[in-house]
């Protein structure tokens, strides 16, 4: 009961906190600011260390086996890690089942190949190190080589042959409904194109038809504020329902104490400042 | 002659009831044409009275697990690559009564190296590369290309210098996220040119990032602007620092920022998502010159909304080309500019085509 009520008055002071930025920079929101941050941090850091480095990785290059069957490259790479689980025993676990000895982690394929992504892991650290730090640009250029390689393909077949095939309609369907429809992509799509044209100075009709495509473009991102508007109301609603459920007796009255408590906080040192300044 | 007939008749009636007597089976083929290479196309010879056929395949311990219960005698399924299968296929009755069972012959499939099914984009690659070097090449030969001027580029330097002016810091985000996304790699080299200004007006600069990785680069790319300034006095790696990569925590702690310093110039450039507003709003509250650039075409009505510039889609992408005067990426732009008439012209054939319901052309541009 006691951790629901503690759990409500930290959301409630939480969620004010935040509001308060409306008023203006205060301490409610430097404090609020600083623990989003610092807690968000070290979680993301260890959620990317449990749930990616260590069973993807790790779990890749020693996946768990039983030592007695271990023999020649095998027994010595599985010694590598024995060597890790004397050092660091909660990232390199051993265990023993029924007399067993099991050596590694979870039970993925091995995969030496990821001995690659390790050791690009491990120039990424070399940062540390001023005189080797160079090494770390080898990681860096490797991903940014490979995530361009790999996403030319994802958006020339999606962005581009996929939405000409999807844009050649006819003029006329038989319908003048869905034939106006037509008519109107057809239209947005190449004076939309034609606006993103650089090397041609746009005057004349030229200019008219990049007109028409600024238009389309500007008409779309009208629908998509109105849309994303709603949906933030629908959130903020959320918060407030909450901050009115936190309000009732069951929960010590949190919204409004704290609430009373946040605003003459504010009166009190605003005034402070005034008198100061 | 009675013999004769006797046999025809057999024969007549051994052709016309064969299929009744004829036992269960079932036969695997690879798909050769799938890319993938591990399609297996599926087709069963029905025993008289099966109706429901439950099939299964061999895993390489020995097990047989099931792949689907059905009554079409013909479907494809995956199977893993290199490993040899076999399939079974047992038959039902209506009442669920086994009536049969058949195993068929080994199977191996292969991941193949071309995958003709997408020919047209191999094709459609080539052309667009193949232009764009092109123009690339002929801007190398220093070949003017003119480009059409665009007002949030032009307004780069204008507010980095009132930033200096005013005694204020530059503020630059590069989007808030990894640099597996082209628009964080294209924030990163808007980032080097504005980083030259920066050094040139000797305006402090402050740049919020949100992923390890693109701390790092970030650092190199300021580090060699203001190098190349002849200024590595006035780089510290603080300029560029990291904060989570919770995306509203960082949108937090850019608005509080932004409170903070009260910058005079901010640069939204990169990849953004819904915390786009919240930052753009606050840079608007504390008075500062906006200009925003992004590829995510859901967040760039709230730039629009909220900045004083916004480079919509490929101006983001051609901002590094115009703010230089690498021939390089100058050529690319052209190449561009004539791949998207290329298409233009293909959309144009293709309408035309498919309004007098000629399909080909538009079959052309199919792909899987």
């Amino acid at each position: 009961m006691y951790t629901g009520i503690l759990g409500a008055w930290v959301a409630v002071f939480l969620t004010l906190s935040i509001l308060s930025y409306l008023y203006k920079d205060n301490v409610f929101y430097k404090l609020a600011e600083h623990i989003f941050v610092g807690v968000s941090a070290a979680h993301w850091a260890t959620i990317a260390f449990w749930n990616q480095v260590q069973p993807n990785l790790f779990g890749r290059l020693w996946p768990q086996t039983d030592v007695a069957s271990l023999s020649g490259f095998d027994k010595f790479w599985y010694g590598i890690y024995h060597g890790l689980h004397v050092l660091f025993g909660k990232v390199f676990p051993e265990e023993t089942l029924n007399g067993v000895l099991y050596r590694g982690i979870g039970d993925q394929p091995q995969n030496l190949t990821y001995l690659f992504a390790f050791i690009l892991g491990v120039f990424m650290l070399f940062r540390l190190i001023p005189k080797i730090g160079w090494l770390s640009r080898w990681s860096l250029a490797y991903v940014i080589g490979m995530a361009a390689g790999l996403r030319l393909y994802g958006y020339m077949s999606s962005d581009v042959i996929g939405q000409i095939h999807a844009t050649m309609l006819p003029l006329w369907t038989g319908h003048l409904g869905s034939s106006i429809n037509n008519i109107i992509l057809i239209v947005g799509v190449l004076t939309g194109l034609f606006y993103f044209f650089f090397s041609v100075e746009h005057k004349g009709a030229l200019k008219v038809v990049s007109r028409i495509g600024i238009y389309y473009l500007m008409i779309y991102f009208g629908a998509s504020f109105g849309f994303a508007v709603m949906g933030r109301i629908s959130l903020l609603i959320g918060r407030f329902n909450d901050l009115i459920e936190y309000s009732g007796k069951q929960y010590w009255f949190a919204t409004p104490i704290l609430l009373i408590v946040m605003v003459v906080v504010l009166v009190l040192t605003t005034r402070k400042e005034k008198e100061e300044a | 002659m009675i013999v004769k007939r006797t046999a025809c008749v057999l024969f007549l009636l051994i052709g016309l009831f064969g299929f009744a007597f004829a036992g269960l089976a079932i036969e695997a083929q690879v798909e050769h044409s799938e890319a993938d290479g591990n399609k297996v196309n599926i087709t069963i010879t029905p025993v008289e009275g099966s109706s429901i056929y439950i099939v299964q395949k061999s895993l390489e311990s020995g097990e047989w697990v099931s792949v689907v219960e059905t009554r079409e005698l013909t479907f494809s399924t995956n199977i893993s690559n290199d490993i040899s299968t076999q399939f079974k296929v047992i038959a039902l009755d209506s009442d669920r009564t086994v009536v049969g069972e058949a195993i068929s012959e080994l199977v191996v499939t292969e991941a193949k190296w071309f995958n003709v099914k997408r020919t047209n984009r191999f094709v459609a690659l080539i052309l667009i590369s193949g232009t764009i070097l092109y123009y690339i090449s002929r801007a190398k030969k220093n070949k003017k290309i003119y480009l059409r001027p665009v007002a949030g580029l032009q307004a780069f330097e204008e507010a980095v210098g009132r930033a200096t002016e005013m005694g204020r810091s530059v503020l630059f985000v590069p989007g808030i996220m990894d640099l597996d996304q082209v628009e964080t790699i294209s924030g990163l080299i808007i980032l080097g040119h504005v980083a030259k200004m920066t050094a040139r007006y000797e305006a402090e600069l402050n740049v919020p990032v949100s992923r390890s990785l693109v701390m790092e680069s970030g650092r190199e790319t300021v580090q060699a602007s203001y190098l190349s300034e002849g200024r590595p006095d006035l780089f510290s790696e603080d300029m560029v620092h990291y904060y989570t990569d919770d995306q509203f925590a960082f949108a937090a702690a850019v608005d509080g920022v932004m409170l903070r310093e009260k910058p005079a110039a901010v640069f939204l450039q990169g990849k953004f998502y819904a915390e786009s507003l919240i930052m753009a709003e606050t840079g608007n509250s504390i008075g500062a010159i906006q200009i925003a650039g992004t590829g995510s075409p859901s967040q760039i009505p709230f730039f629009v909304t909220a900045c004083d510039y916004t480079l919509i889609g490929e101006e983001f992408f051609a901002a590094s080309a115009y703010l230089g005067d690498d021939p390089k990426l100058l050529g690319s732009i052209k190449g561009q500019d004539i791949v998207k008439a290329i298409l233009m012209l293909c959309l144009g054939i293709g309408v035309l085509l498919e309004t007098f319901n000629i399909h080909f052309f538009k079959n052309l541009f199919v792909g899987s």
